[in-house]
Order: structure tokens, then sequence, then C-alpha cells
């Protein structure tokens, strides 16, 4: 008894998802279409294109399915410069996370921008995507955007 | 359907880090506080509506310890949200207006100082597009900054003076957390955090608990000659995708301010749910407040408890009502990025 009475209180513990999930019909094709470094949107009845591809139009609700191809160039709607990245920022010298209406599309992306300074930007300024050399299928397969030379 | 009027209420002194102080004792205080005040217990509360969020504690049903401050025996009727405690308070209207109960009490408490409250906040945006991002909220804030700026909706000047004029108020606010008095060339050498966002322009990390009674018209003169009554309280939210909303206006306060026919009512005092200097000269513009005073209290920007500062701009606002005898209250709640969800709380004192 006084042998295994010293492991009596242990357990392994892991904070895990012991599940996959599913993003879904529109989603899905927008984050495959990105490990092709193809950025899609989707388009209402209206002709309006919402990109990063949305499910549905929240203003009249229609249902969105029709894909189409934007970017990967486009420009700043407005931006926040950090100065001093966090540890859980993706980026560890001083970026921008910025709206990016890309070519093509109605509605911004939030994403970052990186390789220059914060006295370079400006609303209206062009920047492009930098893609990621690995990768997984996920909204961070777009690294970053940089501003068009 | 039955008036709901506001008869008690209760806030504990924010702090800039309560230590081991846990939420149930920072909560039970405060709920004994608003029970003393109207000499009621436990028992003479038909409804009882927390908020919270179980993610600053770190801990799945956290939310279900801050029961521990109040008698859970014999049973209750109980609720919470995982929200700021002003939408238990929209909850509980609904049950006292719908019959289900005479009065009701709600509470919520948040400890940031534990965590990293930037990254914990981004895990509540849409979690393909936006969270795996990490953006913070100071940065999410500074986006909808930017825009005002750029349009010229508000100036950085009056960006400035909502910050001076917290430090001001909070000097007659007891419970505020800073009450340093600032000047504007301190302001103007204040760093950016994310601009245009200085540190200065956030509202501070802060630990605390609020609790606040509601009585049907029934019981309300039980308590008080003078009720303060709900009038009109309306919420709505503006789409997860951060990206289609135009930032230079808040089309859910538009509607809400509508709806509430707030137009026509002369307010005395107003305090508002603005945690970034910039959300104060925005809603004051969208919601015609010219010369109404704003945030006596300091309002966020002097102490901002996560999951209670919306509930605590409704008990501000109910404060100033009871305090200085005047009619008309607008108090504001928001949630989410750049002012994605908002309340609106149309507060009226009896004659």
């Amino acid at each position: 008894m006084s042998e295994t009475k010293t492991n009596l209180l242990e357990a392994p513990f892991e904070l895990s998802y012991k599940y996959k999930r599913s993003s879904g019909p529109v989603m899905s094709k927008f984050f495959e279409a990105l490990g092709d470094k193809k950025i899609l949107g989707t388009k209402s009845k209206a002709q309006k294109v919402f990109a990063p591809a949305a499910e549905f139009d929240p203003q009249t609700r229609e249902t969105l399915t029709d894909l189409t191809e934007v970017g990967p160039g486009g420009v700043i709607e407005s931006w926040s410069w950090v100065h001093q990245p966090s540890d859980h920022h993706l980026l560890q010298i001083p970026f921008a996370f910025a709206l990016i209406k890309l070519d093509g599309a109605d509605t911004a992306m939030l994403h970052m921008i990186s390789g220059c300074q914060e006295s370079d930007l400006s609303i209206g300024a062009r920047v492009t995507a930098t893609w990621s050399d690995t990768p997984t299928e996920s909204i961070t397969d777009i690294k970053h955007f940089t501003l068009e030379l | 359907m039955k008036k709901v009027a506001i008869v008690g209420y209760a806030q504990h002194k924010i702090l800039p880090n309560a230590g081991a102080l846990n939420e149930v004792e920072l909560l039970m205080p405060v709920v004994h506080k608003v029970f003393a005040d109207l000499g009621i217990s436990q028992d003479d509360i038909g409804f009882t509506c927390s908020g919270s969020c179980d993610y600053l504690q770190g801990a799945a049903f956290a939310f279900v310890e801050g029961l521990s401050a109040i008698q859970t025996h014999p049973p209750i009727k109980e609720s919470h949200v995982e929200m700021d405690a002003a939408w238990a308070l929209y909850e509980s209207i609904l049950k006292v207006k719908m019959g289900d109960a005479e009065t009701a009490l709600v509470y919520g408490f948040g400890k940031s100082s534990p965590g990293n409250l930037d990254s914990i906040i981004s895990l509540q945006m849409d979690p393909y597009y936006i969270s795996p991002l990490w953006p913070d909220r100071v940065s999410l804030a500074a986006l909808q900054a930017r825009v005002l700026l750029e349009q010229k909706i508000i100036t950085a000047e009056e960006m400035m003076a909502a910050v001076v004029e917290s430090r001001k108020h909070a000097a007659s606010n007891p419970n505020a957390l800073i009450t340093d008095l600032l000047s504007e060339d301190l302001y103007n050498s204040n760093n950016y955090k994310s601009s245009p966002l200085r540190a200065l322009d956030c509202p501070p990390i802060s630990d605390g608990a609020s609790a606040m009674i509601i009585a049907s018209e029934d019981k309300a003169f039980e308590y008080t000659d003078h009720p303060i009554w709900i009038e009109g309280i309306d919420h709505r939210i503006e789409s997860s995708n951060l990206g289609s909303r135009d930032l230079a206006t808040s089309p859910t306060i538009e509607s809400s301010a509508k709806l509430l026919q707030l137009e026509n009512i002369n307010f005395d005092v107003a305090e508002l749910h603005t945690q970034f200097s910039h959300e104060l000269p925005f809603l004051q513009k969208l919601l015609n407040l010219g010369d109404v005073p704003i945030n006596l209290s300091g309002g966020p920007l002097v102490g901002n408890v996560m999951m209670c500062a919306g509930l605590d701009a409704i008990g501000k606002t109910y404060e100033s009502l009871v305090k200085n005898q005047l009619k008309h209250g607008l108090a504001h709640a928001t949630s989410g990025p750049c002012l994605q969800h908002n309340m609106l709380v149309h507060l009226e004192r009896q004659s």
C-alpha cells in the first residue's frame, strides 16, 4: 500500500482539442486556395465582393457561395503601428495591423504589414501579399503584406 | 408590460492588481452593500444574473464560483452571461417585465491583472480569419481611431481632452483607479502604444466587481419614493467581419438611438463605456450630446473592470440621478472590437 500511495494523486493532463473542426464549404475553399497562393472572395447577387470569403452578407443576410479570386495586391483602408510587439504577436519587429481592401474586393481584410517604417504608410497606399514558405491552409499562409514597389 | 426601476447599486474600489483577493472576495462586499442599503437579503430576490468571462480566470465554468458570494440555499433562480454585466441586467429586465420575478440581483466581476489582456481579447475574435493573427485590443481600437481622425470626425485635441478631463472627473470618484491629474505636456510626451493611440489613450488594467438591484413597478416604491426607471433599453451588434464594417459610424448606436427616441430627450448626464480616448468625442457627436456632462465618474479611462465597466456606466448614471436629483440620464455599454456591440439605456428619475 505504502509503495503505490505516492502515485495515487498523479494523472496526465493535456489541454487539447480532441476533435477536428471543419471550416465549412466556403471557408475551406478559401483556405485551400491560400495554400496555392490565391486569395478568394465571395460575390453577392448585387456584385459586392467580400474578401476574405464570407459565408453571408451581414446586411442582406444573403448566402454567399459564388467564389472569385481577388488580390494579391490592395490598398490600406486603415492601419495601426505596433511600436513594441508583445510575445503573442507573430512578428517581433515593429509592424502594422491593417485593414486592406484587396483588388476586386469591396470589403477589407485584417492582416499585418511588415518590411517598412511607420512613416512609409498611409491610407490608400498599395500593398501586396507576402506568402509563407510553409503553407498550412490557414490565414497565416499570408505571412504579411508589404508595400508595393 | 411592467416598468422596471434600478433601486440599488454598489461598486468595489477599482484595483490595479487585487493580488490574492479572488473574484468572490471582490464580489461579496458589493453584494452585501446593495442588500444592506435596502435592508433586504437574497431571500427577497426573485432572479439573479451575473456577467463575467471565463477566459480572464483561465478555467471553464469559472463563473460558477461567483455564486459563492451569494446565498444559494434554498435554491435560487439564476443565470449567467459570458458578457459584460450590462447584458446580465438586460436579461434580468426581461425576467421582471415578463412577470417571472419582482426583483433581480445583477452582478459582474473581472480581474484583468493575472493574465495578458491583449492576448486574451484576441481570442474573442473570428477564429478563422482574425484570431490567428493575434491582433491586440489596442491595435484594433487604433484602426477605428485612424479612420475617425483621417475623416476629421474627431481631432487629436479632442482625444487629449477626453484623457485630461477623465482625470479631473476622477477626483470626485472614490472608486477610480487613476486620479492623478494630467497635463497636456505630459500627454503629448507619452509614447505611442499602437499609433495613433498612445498608452494614455488606453484604459488601465483593472480588477473589481459591481452589483445592482432592479425591481418591478409594484415593488420599487417599497424601496424608494424616487425610483430610477429604465425608460428605454436597446442593444444591437454589428458583423464579426471587421473589414465589412464602416468604422466611421455606428449603425447599431444610430438605430438604437432612433428606436429609443433619444433625440427628443434633454439629458442631464451621460456615462459612456468609451474605453479608448477617441471613442468619447465620436459617441458624443453621434449621440448629439453637445453640452451634456459625460463621464463625470471619469469613465473607463480611469478604471475599466472587464465584464463590469458597462454595468458601471449604467450604475454611475443611476448614482448621478439619485445624488443630484436629475431627471434624465443616458448610459452606454459596449463589447467587441471597435464598438461592435452597443447598448443604450435611458434612465429617468421619478419626481
